[in-house]
């Protein structure tokens, strides 16, 4: 997988399975990305469990957070981390042991660990790395076009209404490919060989 | 494990018709719907919160985003290679956006001299009374640029194709200088549009148009868009409080971070939109999105007949001199191969022989060329930029920004070139 720029299948395949998340790195406060995404996520019937050690046993909008990914109970379908790069190895491999594995790791913005995403991958795993999930999904359910970000994509479909209130929208439509954003990969790209 | 195949992108015709527009999701509606609303229900309290606090996408009301806007914003973004836009009502109003996000009273920034009246007017005059202080530099010579640097440099400002007199700026060379002083490049695209030339492609990190002109395209709506490449990295130097540092209007939230390559606008629309307030009106928005619809063809048409006119003037004896980069013994004519090689768009300026009188006998004495101040309409427009467009700069700032005395300037329009050669003829009888 070139981790530099993936195929908008590979995300859409990733957010339409996955069903359950840990969010490793989590943070209580409402003006972090973590939370955003949290709440984002929860809202769209994904199951998100927070992970901090530091605030195990407290409720947040009805999920318990866990000390780590270890301790959750119940069977997870993402790691979703943000922890720093050089965190991403320990995190992948305590990932591995759980029963049963998780089938993603996802590392947010500006996060980004060759070494853990190929040994994730060797074990079978799908890597997404320097992604937020809540703007994936953004994009690829049209939602993030109200703020007008370039999705990347073009469609003659109608997006889905999610069901449940106004202003939130399904992944189930078909999208095609739309205009690029090279320039901002190669900075990125550039940024990361920086490191 | 097998490699997802990458899809191909899409070409700049496909674009222009189609980025950024989706079949309504309740009525199915095909055509953009004009939202001509102030306001949008909420879910609850709780999705009320959610909107003004960032943490989820929508509409909360129409001086912040709306979604006929919400179209354009990504059809232009995705057109010039960007990460997104935000819609406002006027040229001038994106370029006080984007520098309310990147300047503190006292700062500076470095701009082309050869630009549009109006800009340098807002540079020297408004954006002055801010404490946000122009330092001119001269595209003809790229090191001024350079020299122009200081540890209050903030931004770098130029047009690709600067207004009135087809001058080209060296976009890669100026955004090498901006890098290197860790500070974005900003560029004016109006005059070329993204079908001549993506700044973005040549190290723009901030594009901005007027709409008003070829976007739109007809002269009908005014307007203007921010775009931001997603290029520049808002936190390395710190810099930047609006986009690195907790944001006291939002609780706290880090820009930057939070947001990541669409950050800067993020800033433009919930710092500056919602603070000051230039919304681009919904049925703008929408006349504007027809207008790109068809941005190739028109554009294409307007430089094949720029080009064919100025030739026509360049063989008259009654005219001294034609400056336009399509001509190949022009001085822009090279840049113009690098970054414009498909054409140079509409406008370009010339003068008389018999100087500053025979110039206002042409443009009084025009029949089917509209003498107005505008650019980029499907119809033909002259204008004499010293006695109008540039009128408050002093004399010596005309002759450097290419609107001397003698200087007529046109946007040449979509009609059967015969018949815009036959009315300069005419009218070039009584010069």
């Amino acid at each position: 997988m070139n981790h530099d720029d993936y195929p908008d299948s590979y995300i859409r395949g990733i957010l339409n399975t996955v069903k359950t998340i840990a969010m490793v790195g989590f943070s209580p406060k409402e003006v972090r990305p973590s939370y955003f995404v949290f709440k984002y996520l929860l809202e769209r019937g994904y199951h998100v469990t927070p992970v901090n050690p530091g605030q195990a046993g407290r409720q947040v909008l009805g999920q318990t957070i866990y000390a780590s990914l270890s301790d959750i109970p119940h069977p997870i379908d993402m790691v979703d981390i943000f922890r720093s790069a050089d965190q991403a190895l320990p995190i992948v491999r305590e990932a591995l042991m759980l029963k049963p594995r998780p089938q993603v790791i996802w590392m947010q913005l500006t996060i980004r660990n060759d070494e853990a995403a190929r040994l994730a991958e060797e074990a079978g795993l799908k890597v997404v790395m320097n992604r937020c999930p809540k703007i994936e999904y953004g994009r690829l359910s049209s939602e993030i076009s109200w703020i007008g970000v370039n999705s990347r994509t073009l469609t003659s479909k109608r997006a889905r209404i999610l069901g449940t209130g106004v202003q939130r929208m399904g992944l189930a439509h078909a999208t095609m490919q739309g205009g690029a954003t090279e320039a901002a990969l190669r900075a990125a790209k550039r940024r990361n060989k920086e490191g | 494990m097998a490699e997802a195949k990458a899809e191909r992108v899409p070409g700049f015709a496909t674009l222009s018709i189609h980025a950024g527009a989706r079949p309504d999701p309740t009525t199915g509606a095909r055509a953009t719907p004009i939202y001509q609303t102030t306001s949008y229900v909420f879910d609850d309290v709780d999705h009320a919160a959610a909107l003004f606090g960032l943490q989820t996408f929508g509409n909360i009301y129409t001086r912040i985003g709306n979604p006929t806007c919400a179209v354009l914003e990504e059809r232009v973004a995705a057109l010039e290679g960007g990460t997104a836009g935000v819609a406002v009502a006027s040229g001038h109003a994106a370029q006080v956006l984007v520098m309310h996000a990147l300047m503190r009273p006292g700062d500076e920034f470095i701009a082309s001299k050869k630009l549009y009246g109006g800009s340098i007017n807002q540079f020297n005059h408004a954006f002055k009374n801010f404490g946000w202080n122009v330092v001119w530099a001269d595209p003809d010579d790229i090191a001024s640029f350079e020299r122009a640097v200081s540890s209050k440099t903030r931004a770098i400002f130029i047009e690709s194709i600067a207004n009135p007199g087809g001058v080209i700026t060296d976009i890669e060379a100026v955004a090498q200088i901006a890098h290197k002083a860790g500070v974005p490049l900003i560029v004016d695209n109006t005059l070329a549009t993204p079908y001549f030339c993506r700044p973005i492609d040549f190290g723009a990190d901030i594009v901005v148009h007027s709409l008003t002109k070829f976007l739109g395209g007809h002269g009908n709506s005014i307007g203007g868009i921010i775009v931001d490449a997603g290029t520049f990295n808002w936190s390395r130097d710190r810099k930047y409080p609006m986009l690195c540092e907790p944001r006291p209007e939002y609780h706290g939230i880090i820009l930057h971070e939070t947001f990541g390559n669409f950050a800067f606008a993020i800033a433009c629309r919930v710092l500056g939109l919602r603070d000051m307030g230039p919304a681009l009106s919904p049925f703008n928005a929408f006349l504007i999105l027809t207008g790109i619809e068809t941005l190739p063809l028109r554009m294409q048409r307007h430089s094949d007949n720029a080009i064919a006119v100025a030739e026509w003037l360049s063989r008259h004896p009654k005219v001294a001199w034609v400056s336009c980069p399509g001509l190949p013994g022009d001085k822009y004519y090279k840049l113009a191969q690098k970054y414009v090689p498909r054409g140079i768009g509409a406008v370009f300026t010339f003068g008389l022989k018999g100087g500053y009188e025979a110039g206002v006998k042409v443009v009084s004495n025009v029949k089917l060329f509209s003498h107005l101040a505008n650019i980029g309409d499907t119809r033909s427009l002259i204008i004499h930029p010293a006695s109008t467009t540039h009128r408050q700069l002093s004399d010596a700032q005309k002759i450097e920004a290419g609107a001397g005395p003698d200087v007529v300037r046109l946007s040449i329009g979509l009609e059967d070139k015969e018949d815009i050669i036959a009315d300069l003829e005419q009218a070039l009888e009584t010069a």
